[in-house]
């Protein structure tokens, strides 16, 4: 309930957004959300691989398009034109240092969070450890 | 070490007839390419010719006191995590803050190498996950990097002797501020990796090079001006055996007409001249395999310098999805000049491309042109005198102190002093003969004093006593 009111409500604020443009044009054209698509096993995957996360069970996977979903709301509003903003830090000034050394020396400190440490390298396993491949993981999406 | 652009042209073209190096390719060629056309005629098995592409992607590190986007020093060779700030160790709540001395490294790289400023450049993340990157990603500037569109013009000699210098372009597409990661040392043994974040963070200027090369003599030839170039700048020390200064070669071959083939990337060269030989022997493979009917797979390959050639690298899983986006904590980078710079702005927030132009030092191709005019000497000669560090001041100073012609002088600099140092491993800095003793030498041997093969002696023996 609570996300369709979200819902409803952003698409208010984005009407009213768009009327109250400095262009004062009509209300443009309210182009139509993409049909849904399922999200398929090898993409679901594909993902697992990438970001290490773990979609458990079905019900993860559901709120995976759900989000999606919410997400592709966005492709309502017409932005033919409209150059994107891809920072709310565009129009802050970016700080520039100055070249002087000010950190470091801490290396007691940091080692304290290794679990294992060879005179003051932090220890690693000797490569990336690959995920198992999909046939040979014990996880729902394989019966998908 | 980097080679002479003498000793470059050289070793390469005797490497390549000799078949020196290694593991050969049955039905070996010459790859050394035709400075004209580029392009390697057909072999013994009388096939249509080939045109190997070569493109470079070199990672120079920034020299500054401290880190891109922390306050840690730079520094070669510290103990292990003793450089490293929280936010190089990626612990939470840490941001990134630029260094402008890196940016005006950047920008000045970018004008010395004739590109076009971006006025406003954005910063991004490219993930992957690697031990020796702890935040998980890298930040650079993939969608709008500093500069794009410049050029790098080098010299190459077609014939051993040295005689006749073509010169050529590469283009550079753009150049990227990015961090460096940590360092991992691999203990097999033991089965772990260790690792030490010293390096992690450090600035790092990527310059990609269009594909206009077409053979590791060429590719060498190049980053060797590119490597003088930083120098003369101080942006980067390019100090290839330290690491700062890094080459990975994007090779491919196709025949003439046709599109381009699928390219390897190769790695893991740790020097100019094992750039040139790994260059040449990936070319040579492609050739060898397209030939036999096989094919070639786009991957990544390392060189091993001592077999002298290249092999797959292993631990590489398939395509890489960096997903990219952009840096969230850092907002665009605004450059000014003349016209746009606003009149209240604290001038240490401001990077100032037109002050930046007006104090790039001499670039070396100025400085061998104003060698050869002043003092009359082959523009071979004055690539000789810029490639060894030192030199060029060693020959000035000697020139200064003696009546002989420099015409003649550089004949005793190149061949006499130069090749006494090489044969005994010596920089110009260690030469136990000084200028002043050269010039004394060269007096007494223009007043007719001495003869030439006594000076040749006192030359090679500076231990013994001489007559004034």
């Amino acid at each position: 309930m609570r996300a369709l009111r979200f819902g409803m409500w952003m698409r208010i604020r984005l009407a009213r957004a768009l009327l109250t443009g400095p262009t004062r044009d009509p209300a443009p054209v309210r182009q139509q959300p993409p049909p849904q698509q399922k999200v398929s096993v090898e993409v679901l995957d594909h993902l697992e691989h990438l970001a290490l996360v773990d979609f458990r069970d079905a019900e993860g996977v559901e709120r995976l398009q759900k989000a999606i979903q919410f997400a592709d709301q966005l492709h309502e509003v017409n932005t033919d034109g409209v150059e994107p903003m891809d920072s709310v830090l565009e129009d802050r000034c970016l700080y520039l240092r100055e070249d002087d050394v000010t950190e470091g020396n801490c290396t007691k400190e940091l080692l304290k969070n290794a679990r294992e440490k060879v005179e003051e390298y932090f220890v690693a396993p000797p490569g990336n450890i690959p995920l198992p491949k999909l046939e040979e993981r014990e996880t729902f999406l394989q019966g998908s | 070490m980097a080679a002479a652009a003498r000793g470059c042209a050289g070793v390469w073209r005797r490497a390549c007839q000799r078949g020196a190096g290694g593991p050969a390719p049955r039905g070996q060629r010459d790859v050394s390419c035709n400075a004209r056309s580029g392009a390697v005629p057909a072999g013994k098995s009388g096939l249509a010719p080939w045109v190997p592409v070569v493109g470079l992607e070199i990672h120079a590190q920034i020299s500054s006191n401290s880190k891109l986007f922390s306050g840690s020093q730079v520094q070669f060779a510290a103990p292990p995590n003793s450089l490293v700030s929280f936010f190089d160790a990626s612990l939470p709540g840490t941001l990134p803050v630029l260094n402008r001395r890196c940016v005006e490294a950047a920008v000045m790289t970018g004008l010395a190498l004739n590109c076009s400023i971006n006025k406003k450049s954005l910063f991004d993340r490219k993930h992957y996950f690697y031990a020796d990157l702890p935040a998980g990603y890298q930040i650079t500037q993939q969608r709008v990097p500093i500069a794009v569109n410049g050029s790098l013009s080098y010299s190459l000699c077609i014939d051993n002797k040295m005689s006749q210098m073509v010169n050529k372009t590469v283009r550079i597409k753009q150049i990227q501020l990015e961090q460096d990661s940590g360092k991992s040392l691999h203990d097999d043994t033991r089965s772990q990796t260790l690792v030490d974040l010293n390096r992690a963070g450090v600035g790092l200027m990527e310059v990609v090079m269009e594909p206009d090369m077409c053979c590791g003599e060429e590719a060498a030839a190049a980053v060797r001006e590119l490597q003088l170039i930083l120098q003369t700048l101080g942006s980067s020390q390019a100090v290839m055996a330290e690491g700062q200064l890094r080459v990975d070669a994007n090779v491919s071959v196709h025949h003439p007409g046709e599109p381009y083939g699928v390219r390897t990337e190769v790695k893991n060269i740790n020097s100019i001249r094992f750039l040139a030989k790994a260059v040449d022997y990936e070319i040579q493979r492609q050739i060898e395999e397209l030939e036999n009917g096989g094919t070639i797979l786009n991957e990544t390959r390392a060189f091993d310098s001592k077999l002298g050639c290249t092999v797959p690298m292993r631990d590489k899983e398939g395509k890489q999805d960096y997903r990219f986006m952009p840096e969230p904590n850092l907002p665009p980078l605004i450059l000014y000049d003349a016209k746009s710079l606003p009149a209240n702005i604290n001038h240490q927030q401001v990077v100032n491309i037109d002050w930046i132009h007006e104090r790039l030092p001499d670039l070396p191709s100025v400085k061998r042109a104003k060698l050869v005019e002043r003092y009359g000497i082959l523009p071979e000669h004055s690539f000789t005198l810029l490639n060894e560090d030192g030199l060029t001041e060693f020959f000035e100073n000697v020139v200064k102190q003696t009546q002989m012609k420099p015409k003649k002088v550089i004949g005793w600099i190149l061949n006499d002093l130069l090749s006494y140092l090489k044969q005994h491993s010596l920089t110009v800095k260690e030469s136990p003969v000084s200028s002043c003793l050269l010039a004394d030498l060269l007096n007494l041997l223009e007043k007719k004093e001495i003869s030439s093969t006594a000076a040749k002696q006192i030359n090679y023996c500076p231990l013994d006593k001489y007559i004034r």
